[in-house]
């Protein structure tokens, strides 16, 4: 059996650490709310995380596009981009799978078979979690637009009302009227 | 391989409970979760107490030495003079039914958020200081002394409270935690600890009239800004009556509308209600540019300065003579009459119970303040048939309703807006049932947390709202996001700019003045933002 099929074996066991492992990370009575529901409206952190990683996991098994991977990822990391956590603590999730699919793979791992296949998954989620960086500084990077457009908003505004905006005359003389 | 450190080591994720319990537990003030210190200046000019210059990171926060007997007197006072307070300081049995029913608590993961926690962070002192179970047992019947620390945490997470009252929906006890959080706030007000974002508005709004600071002459000029707008669109002078002595009705809304986009456009849909009922029916309302603000940011405050704000509206009226007032898209505005007005400065005797001039509607549910709010005035006049209304000019827009937790869950305002919408445009698609009407989700910056500085606190607040957004969004295109609240039109579109990219924010009276048909007016090829109306795409660029 190749590597993917004995991922696909697995697949529940693995996935299920692995959202466990994410969901942890918040404190005990938040992560039990979490864990218990399903209802992605009543419990909007703990479906996205479940149904991200579920899906990011097939996505890894059938070698899914950068932007199919991106979209996947961006609803995980952009809820852990406005939570209280370090950069490292928002995508650790990512390069940590390769722990639990060794964990998962104890036995498998000793029969050299699956070792070349298993040395390329692992550097595929390593560029994953490379594009969980880009995914949480884009995140951040609208956060900051937003925080600077407010401002910008603000202080234009404040000028106008104190009449000290001009607007650009809509018609104005023709280029060639100038004598430059 | 084995001398070489774990990678755990690096990243340092606790994957455990902290082994303290949440009462010693220290708050962490983090930058992105709180708003920024009120301004000494605007403290003063309220004559509230303690005005300095402070800064919640720094250690000393500068309140006076005797900072615990304020604190206990203000609560002595509080539990003698409202009943209320006592009963959700004594009743709540810890069953957890609100705990999971707070956008913070769901949006941050923060348990502290959990409203039986944030409401448990002051009950502990209460316990200790004025059960005797407390006084004598401590820690074991659930008290701890009031700390330096435990005043800073009961700060932080008072001012992560939008006191939209989901969570006494659920409670079994009825425990209002918004009255916990308003009376909160009163007691750190006794020390000075309020935010800017409400001390310097409500400063202005005592001094000049609206939370902007805007004086009249300014305000009359942005509302002349809108009538040159309108007249380009449609064609018709829409000017509107300004302080005008022994006109039927006086109009307020929040000053929101008249200065911040897109809150903006719907002021502009007012001037064209009122310009339409004028042609046809003789309609006599003014606006006040002295009581130029609906909104109340006292209510964030304390009980005190909410009286003070929202006397002057009724003072206005008296002046002015009008027979009542028509009140516009806000939120806490409703609130504040709904539940405080009467008991605050009315009854308001001096005005008659409101009638529609129109339909000859009595709004006997206003009888008392003799405030009408604009939504079923409108829906009301859709009722007899007494507009003329052209829904396809929203054909382009494919939109939701977020129910504003004020007007839905504060006065029951929840199927006339729906009403008025259905009536104005042709694709509504409502959220799912258990996040709208009395369930509905707070826009997670409301109760004066609109600020800029803590945006990630309002993104995390604000996510269980724009989750059920991006649903409808998904499966039926919705691409507007409509709201009766001033609150609502600055705060959801940065929701949905780091949500919903692709959802634009409306009020409910900018649909309305799209498909209002004047009298007079010429074919439109525009809609209120002069964006080509459907289908006049190459008229409106010539």
């Amino acid at each position: 059996m190749g590597l993917k099929a004995i991922l696909q074996q697995k697949k529940k066991a693995i996935v299920k650490d692995w959202i466990d492992l994410v969901i942890d990370t918040y404190p005990g009575d938040s992560s039990k709310f979490m864990k218990s529901k399903g209802d992605r409206f009543a419990n909007p952190v703990g479906s996205t995380i479940s149904q991200g990683l579920d899906a990011l996991f097939d996505g890894l098994l059938n070698g899914d596009s950068r932007e199919k991977m991106m979209d996947m990822l961006d609803p995980v990391v952009r809820i852990r981009a406005v939570q209280d956590f370090a950069p490292s603590q928002a995508v650790f999730f990512i390069i940590y799978l390769k722990k639990l699919i060794r964990e998962k793979l104890k036995k498998e791992t000793k029969k050299d078979k699956i070792a070349d296949e298993l040395a390329e998954l692992e550097f595929k989620i390593d560029e994953l979690s490379l594009l969980g960086f880009d995914v949480y500084m884009g995140c951040k990077e609208t956060l900051f637009s937003i925080k600077a457009n407010q401002e910008k908003t603000k202080i234009y505004k404040a000028f106008k009302r104190a009449g000290l905006v001009t607007e650009v005359e809509e018609i104005g003389p023709e280029p060639g009227e100038l004598n430059i | 391989m084995s001398d070489l450190p774990d990678a755990d080591e690096f990243i340092k994720i606790d994957h455990s409970t902290p082994s303290t319990g949440w009462m010693d537990t220290p708050a962490k003030i983090r930058p992105g979760m709180y708003c920024y210190a009120s301004n000494y200046r605007s403290v003063e000019a309220l004559g509230l107490p303690n005005a300095r210059r402070w800064n919640p990171l720094d250690d000393d926060w500068q309140i006076p030495d005797n900072w615990q007997q304020i604190f206990l007197e203000g609560l002595q006072e509080r539990l003698d003079k409202f009943r209320s307070l006592k009963i959700f300081m004594d009743i709540c049995v810890r069953c957890g039914a609100c705990a999971d029913k707070c956008h913070y608590f769901i949006g941050t993961g923060d348990p502290k958020n959990m409203p039986v926690l944030r409401a448990e962070l002051l009950r502990s002192v209460y316990r200790n200081d004025f059960t005797t179970a407390g006084k004598i047992f401590g820690k074991l019947a659930g008290a701890r002394p009031l700390t330096l620390e435990v005043l800073k945490e009961i700060w932080y997470y008072l001012f992560q409270c939008s006191m939209c009252r989901r969570c006494s929906v659920f409670c079994p006890y009825g425990i209002d935690t918004a009255e916990i959080t308003l009376l909160g706030r009163e007691l750190m007000n006794l020390l000075g600890l309020n935010i800017d974002w409400i001390a310097t508005p409500i400063a202005n709004c005592y001094q000049t009239g609206n939370h902007l600071g805007i004086q009249p002459h300014a305000f009359k000029d942005m509302l002349d800004f809108f009538v040159e707008d309108i007249e380009e669109i449609t064609g018709v002078n829409c000017e509107p009556q300004y302080n005008k002595k022994g006109a039927d009705i006086l109009f307020l809304t929040p000053s929101g509308d008249v200065f911040a986009d897109p809150g903006t456009y719907t002021a502009m849909g007012y001037l064209i209600l009122f310009q339409f009922l004028k042609e046809k029916y003789g309609l006599d309302v003014t606006w006040s540019t002295y009581a130029s603000e609906g909104g109340n940011f006292g209510f964030f405050t304390s009980h005190e300065v909410m009286k003070r704000l929202n006397a002057k509206m009724y003072a206005e009226a008296k002046r002015l003579g009008v027979k009542w007032i028509l009140g516009g898209e806000c939120g806490h505005m409703w609130r504040v009459i709904h539940q405080y007005m009467d008991t605050m400065n009315g009854p308001a005797d001096f005005m008659e119970v409101p009638v529609n001039p129109v339909t000859g509607t009595v709004f006997e549910n206003a009888s008392s303040t003799k405030l009408v709010h604009i939504a079923e005035f409108t829906a009301d006049l859709i009722k007899n048939n007494k507009l003329d209304l052209d829904p396809s000019r929203n054909d382009n827009l494919s939109v939701t309703f977020h129910d504003s937790c004020n007007p839905s869950r504060g006065m029951g305002m929840l199927d006339e807006p729906r009403y008025v919408i259905q009536n104005v445009c042709n694709n509504f698609y409502d959220m799912p049932p258990s996040t709208i009407r009395e369930n509905t989700f707070c826009c997670g910056s409301g109760a004066g947390l609109n600020a800029g500085e803590d945006m990630e606190l309002r993104m995390a607040g604000g996510l269980p709202r724009a989750n059920a957004v991006k649903h409808v969004h998904e499966k039926h295109g919705v691409n507007m996001l409509a709201c009766i609240c001033a609150v609502d039109r600055a705060a959801l579109p940065d929701l949905m700019d780091y949500w919903v990219p692709g959802v634009d924010v409306i009020g409910l009276h900018e649909l309305v003045g799209n498909a209002i048909v004047l009298p007079g007016e010429q074919e439109r090829t525009m809609d209120l933002r002069m964006e080509p109306l459907p289908g006049m795409e190459d008229e409106a660029d010539e």
